[in-house]
């Protein structure tokens, strides 16, 4: 058996439905599940004599995007037909952007396991129109939906500079993570909001020589779990493919592939690459785009922080973990919440303990975002700073934040109320100790010989004050007293 | 005249077209494109280095409407002109993955 060795090669298209209200070129409402062919009009049915007109939102959330995706915006751009032939674009042609992309040549960077970034390129990303839905219903006819037909996309393009299916998966992960922050997408995978067609190929090492599979596209999946595992699937297949026939890259074989999502396997669509000959022209119905610089500046001042900033931001200056990090920059609500409550005065640990340990687990519980479970960033940061200042203990944080969220009352009110405010007044506390000393002699006569049984009889000793106080004391405080009696 | 565009040609972007032909109209079409082939050529007679290529007639551009919902026609009217329906969509022959 000779050594093998290969290299994943993997590039990816995204469409991104855009959060417009309406289409892309006509008023229709975009709804999600309404009653089929009921957001129609004659733009988007074809009809002759209608005309289309640009959405400018759907313009301007796709310069937003390409800006936060570090892409070039042409200042000059303009729409093209692309032959179609299905019926769910009555139309016969897809409007799309041929050779004058919105945004060119960009990257996006890509969170790593071990806390590092990958940069991927963007070849480019320009805005389209969806087909209908073809519901391909037993018997001699299928069923055509044009609800959809209209509705804007993103395509975006990458380089083939991803190296795994994880890869892969994390940026497609990070992209809806930033289309979300944006607000220019829901990215809600369950509506079919992103769909992912990547194109696969290996780069295989034997006994010191190089030879390339031929590319693999995989089209249209639809969750990050199907993208990730139809990548896995084809790398082996194509290792055991090149093992048995031998077949190299070369122009016009690649081919398109399916992915069967029950049987967890891509099944061959087309064979060959036939030279597509989609006949481009310029759309006439349609003017072109000109961006100029006030325009982008003012598209550009609606930008927010990023997540990629975000986490070396939160990295750096509140040295929270990798892990914490994550968490806390996966949604813009609850990385907006976190920061709020710092501005209000909490210390950035403690009150990312108190949003990751119990905040975040309450909201899932409830099945809503960490901003709607009732507490203001105001309380937060104020049980924040009483755990801080050792007024309450950290588990009594967690039991005060579930029940602010279960009475809407304040962190202070509720300590005082379940009585979880930690004694710290000494004199208070001494009076404790003393009795305790007093009646557990066998403890201190253990804690006095010293060596092994010496701490344990501390731990005892601190044990029993605790109980005393119904866990109310503060154990630091405690601990010193009780030091202080022992010597 | 010689010819610039072939009976294959012609053929080629019927399919592309999806338009049936017969041989007698292949033959007929061939003929007429070439004469318009010929007519547009005249074109390249003229000197047009350092002009941008236009991309569209009218010097217009950012032709918008603002994202505000229209009333749609209603899954009835939308319908009415359909060839084959069922009330709620529209009735085509089976979809088939070309080969």
């Amino acid at each position: 058996m000779a050594k093998v060795d290969y290299k994943v090669l993997v590039g990816l298209e995204i469409h991104v439905q855009l959060y417009t209200r309406t289409k892309m070129f006509c008023g229709c409402e975009l709804a999600f599940g309404a009653e089929p062919n009921s957001r129609v009009c004659p733009v988007c049915l074809g009809m002759p004599g209608s005309l289309p007109v640009m959405n400018k939102q759907a313009v301007e959330f796709s310069i937003l995007a390409g800006l936060a995706l570090n892409c070039q915006i042409a200042d000059f751009t303009k729409w093209d037909r692309k032959g179609y032939y299905y019926p769910d674009l009555p139309k016969n042609y897809q409007i799309s952007q041929y050779d004058l992309p919105l945004a060119l040549n960009g990257y996006i960077e890509i969170p790593l396991k071990d806390g590092s970034f990958k940069r991927i390129r963007i070849t480019r990303a320009h805005l389209e129109e969806d087909a209908g839905k073809n519901l391909h219903t037993a018997g001699n006819f299928s069923q055509v939906d044009l609800n959809r037909a209209g509705t804007p996309l993103l395509e975006i393009v990458t380089e083939p500079d991803m190296n795994s299916a994880a890869e892969v998966r994390t940026l497609a992960e990070e992209l809806q993570r930033i289309v979300r922050y944006l607000g220019v997408s829901e990215a809600d995978m369950q509506k079919g909001h992103m769909r992912f067609e990547p194109n696969i190929n290996l780069i295989i090492e034997e006994n010191g020589k190089q030879f390339r599979t031929p590319i693999v596209e995989v089209k249209n999946l639809n969750s990050f779990r199907a993208l990730e595992n139809s990548i896995n699937y084809e790398i082996v297949r194509q290792s055991d493919q090149f093992e048995n026939s031998r077949i190299e890259l070369e122009m016009g074989n690649k081919s398109t592939r399916g992915w069967d999502d029950a049987k967890e396997v891509t099944v061959l669509q087309r064979e060959k690459e036939e030279a597509h000959d989609y006949r481009y022209f310029p759309d006439p119905d349609l003017v072109p785009v000109r961006v100029n610089e006030q325009w982008l500046n003012e598209i550009k001042s609606r930008l927010c922080e990023l997540p990629f900033s975000k986490r070396i931001r939160y990295t750096t200056e509140y040295g929270l973990s990798n892990y914490d990090v994550g968490v806390l920059t996966a949604e813009r609500a609850t990385a907006n919440f976190f920061e709020a409550t710092i501005a209000a005065g909490g210390e950035p640990k403690r009150v990312c303990n108190i949003l990751t340990q119990i905040g975040l687990k309450l909201a899932n519980a409830r099945g809503c975002a960490i901003t709607e479970l009732g507490p203001k960033a105001a309380d937060i940061a104020q049980l924040a700073q009483m755990a801080q200042t050792s007024e309450i203990s950290a588990t009594a944080a967690n039991t005060i934040l579930e029940e602010m969220v279960n009475t809407g009352k304040g962190p202070r009110e509720l300590a005082e109320q379940l009585n979880l405010i930690q004694k710290s007044d000494a004199g208070e506390l001494e009076a404790i100790v003393d009795e305790v000393l007093k009646n557990n002699s066998q403890a201190v006569a253990d804690f006095k010989e010293g060596g092994k049984k010496s701490g344990k009889a501390r731990g005892f000793l601190l044990g029993q004050v605790m109980q005393k106080t119904k866990g109310t004391a503060n154990p630091k405080i405690a601990g010193e007293i009780l030091d202080k009696k022992l010597a | 005249m010689d010819k610039k565009i072939d009976k294959s040609q012609v053929k080629k972007v019927a399919k592309l077209a999806r338009l049936d032909l017969s041989e007698a109209e292949i033959e007929e079409f061939a003929v007429q494109l070439n004469a318009i082939i010929d007519y547009v050529e005249r074109m390249n007679k003229l000197n047009t280095e350092g002009v941008e290529p236009m991309a569209h007639c009218l010097p217009v551009s950012n032709v918008f409407r603002d994202d505000i919902i229209k009333e749609s026609l209603g899954t009835e009217k939308t319908l009415a002109n359909a060839p084959q329906q069922d009330g709620q969509f529209f009735k085509v022959p089976k979809i088939l993955e070309e080969q």
